[in-house]
């Protein structure tokens, strides 16, 4: 089957396919949600040594992932846009940015929440708190750099270089902590590592991440939308649109 | 080339000795303002001071970012700087290393008299001046990309400290650490090793990253 | 030598011009028009690869300037509208600066000669902050005298000169365009500098 893949590199056609996309990854995020929440809170079996509140996990574990994962895709699409001078590919990271800090402020939400029952304090200077934190901090960065910049064309590039400065020392900044933890405190608490986990907590888990991935999809293609109506509000497609809508 | 950037910067912070003075003596105020918000018990300021010295020099070196390539965008300089025929890196390695040895060579100088005020033991004293040492050009190189980044933007300043004190961490990290690790009678070798590797790292890729950032800005 | 095509400037969503072609061969002249906001400095600032067109290309000698880069500022001098001379720095150290940044470094007396030509003496050991603005740009027009590049894009070259500076800037530049040198610049003065051609180029 053949597609014309860069076809949908121009921000007009971009647009109609993202609209017909979004109803379809909002409805399977809701599904999946919906599965996964009822699998969390009353499938999986109490956890015999945490009780009740490991069940946080479900919504912090993904979340905490898909922190990570965002920030190197919107690193990736910053990168592209760098390179091969793409206007969508710039504009996909920077509406990629405000959901991946979302979810890092939710793992640090249920971190906390976690924290308080299981360690008594709602915050400790655990490595991957400490760490989600410090990537909350590059989230935040890169959406005030680019606020700052009225061109347009200079926020996409210079939120590319963050990003990619970023990214490089994603790994500095994690090792350091993680040693600087090591050093500071003897036992840490792990959030992931519990010792065995029931299969069905395992796909409770993996549900919930996928409900997560399709939903920061479903508010990409919407966030990138409107991204494209703003900067190409000047063009004739949009004012047509416009027309047809009115 | 490269030695007459660095010349013209020194020569201009020459001309203008209070901007130096000024970012030295801010660092130590803060140093000394620690003991008056947590009290004067000399155990717990002799733990605390690695932490404090190294997060002064933080706030030290980055307050004096915004003004590395500021006034030369302003008068037209860096236009210059980008058409000349040397290589934008070397320019810009340049102007990051004359930052260090106006902003940051006083801090490294002063701060064994600061570890005074802490009750910092000898060897403790110095190994704080050589993390320092080797610590504080990487801040120069890495502030040198969020300089260049928000060149020309409004609210610069406080912009510029949220771009770059979070890629700061792995620095305070290993500077403070290997003050405490002389101090709990550990070696600070592995410490001062990785922060040289840090400042290798910085000196290879952050002129890179900063000349990309100037180029955006500028056009 | 240097050809421009088809070359497009769009500011924000505004398009200042589009479809601007000219070519400048050895000892001539362009002069581009237009009034304030029409892209003049944009369109300079474009010749020396400071500023990305939005559509199409600048070739010098044939290759296209982007991919030159390094080779290419070494046969441009570029003076925008502000002067890039440092205000705590006097005439001399600026000069220097400026010379060796833009690859040809001078001595001092090669500078204290340029600055005497260029009407500057007994100033050339202040600080420039304390000259007017009409001997700033003196001291900035002193780099000419001692570059040694083919292609000069100058814009607005005159502003704040009084006469004798005029005149003095009009045969630094026709001695220039004599030896095979090239100029585009902006003005809005009404000078006739001789040249082998003079081009024109009105931009709305």
């Amino acid at each position: 089957m053949a597609i014309n893949w860069f076809k949908y590199s121009s921000p007009a056609s971009f647009y109609s396919l993202a609209g017909k996309l979004i109803p379809i990854f909002s409805i399977v995020a809701l599904i999946l949600f919906v599965v996964g929440l009822y699998i969390s809170f009353f499938v999986a079996p109490t956890d015999f040594q945490q009780s009740e509140a490991y069940r946080i996990i479900f919504i912090h574990v993904p979340a905490a992932w898909m922190s990570m994962f965002l920030y190197l895709i919107m690193a990736g699409w910053a990168a592209i846009g760098l390179a091969f001078n793409t206007r969508l590919s710039s504009m996909i990271a920077t509406a990629i940015a405000p959901t991946g800090a979302m979810f890092t402020f939710l793992a640090l939400w249920t971190g906390a929440l976690w924290g308080k029952p299981m360690w008594g304090a709602w915050w400790v200077w655990d490595a991957r708190l400490t760490s989600e934190l410090i990537l909350f901090f590059l989230y935040i960065g890169f959406m005030a750099l680019q606020a700052a910049i009225d061109d347009p064309r200079r926020a996409d590039k210079a939120g590319a270089v963050l990003a990619l400065v970023g990214v490089v020392n994603i790994p500095i900044i994690y090792f350091s902590v993680k040693w600087w933890n090591t050093l500071h405190q003897g036992a840490t608490v792990s959030l992931t590592e519990s010792p065995k986990m029931a299969s069905i907590m395992l796909t409770g888990m993996l549900i919930m991440s996928i409900a997560c991935w399709m939903y920061s999809i479903a508010m990409v293609l919407i966030r990138t939308r409107t991204i494209i109506l703003e900067r190409e509000r000047h063009t004739v497609w949009v004012s047509e649109l416009h027309k047809e809508t009115t | 080339m490269f030695l007459w950037v660095i010349q013209r910067d020194l020569l201009l912070a020459m001309r203008q000795r209070s901007d130096v003075l000024t970012t030295l003596f801010f660092f130590i105020i803060v140093v000394s303002l620690f003991p008056l918000g947590v009290g004067p018990e000399i155990n717990m300021l002799r733990s605390m001071a690695p932490g404090v010295v190294w997060v002064a020099a933080l706030l030290a070196s980055m307050l004096s970012l915004e003004r590395m390539f500021s006034s030369d965008y302003l008068d037209g300089t860096l236009e210059q700087m980008m058409l000349s025929p040397q290589p934008l890196i070397l320019l810009v390695l340049g102007k990051a290393l004359a930052h260090w040895m106006v902003t940051g060579v006083p801090l490294v100088l002063i701060s064994p008299i600061l570890g005074f005020q802490f009750d910092l033991q000898t060897d403790a004293l110095l190994v704080l001046a050589v993390s320092l040492l080797l610590g504080t050009p990487v801040l120069s190189l890495i502030g040198a990309i969020g300089a260049a980044l928000t060149l020309g933007l409004r609210g610069g300043g406080v912009l510029v400290s949220l771009l770059v004190l979070p890629l700061y961490i792995p620095v305070l990290i290993f500077g403070a650490g290997a003050v405490e690790a002389v101090s709990a009678g550990l070696g600070a070798s592995a410490h001062l090793s990785l922060l040289g590797a840090f400042l290798l790292l910085s000196l290879v890729l952050a002129p890179w990253a900063t000349a990309a950032a100037l180029r955006i800005s500028i056009e | 030598m240097l050809k421009v095509s088809n070359l497009e400037c769009v500011r924000g969503e505004r398009s200042l011009f589009k479809d601007v072609n000219f070519s400048l061969e050895a000892g001539e002249l362009l002069q581009v028009n237009g009034p304030n906001g029409s892209g003049k400095t944009s369109l300079l600032r474009m010749l020396c690869g400071l500023a990305r067109p939005a559509h199409g290309e600048i070739r010098w000698l044939g290759d296209n300037i982007r991919s030159l880069d390094e080779d290419y500022y070494n046969s441009i001098t570029y003076l925008g509208h502000l002067n890039g001379v440092k205000d705590n720095l006097n005439a001399i150290e600026n000069l220097r600066i400026s010379s060796a940044l833009a690859g040809n470094g001078i001595d001092e007396s090669t500078a204290y000669a340029s600055l005497q030509k260029m009407g500057l003496i007994g100033r050339e050991i202040l600080p420039v902050k304390v000259l007017s603005q009409g001997q700033r740009r003196r001291v900035t027009l002193a780099r000419l005298l001692v570059s040694d590049t083919v292609l000069w894009i100058l814009d607005e070259p005159l502003v704040a000169l009084d006469t004798s500076a005029v005149l003095l800037v009009k045969g630094i530049l026709e001695q220039h365009l004599e030896k095979g040198g090239m100029v585009v610049m902006t003005t809005h003065q009404d000078i006739n500098i001789a040249a082998i051609e003079t081009k024109r180029l009105q931009l709305n």
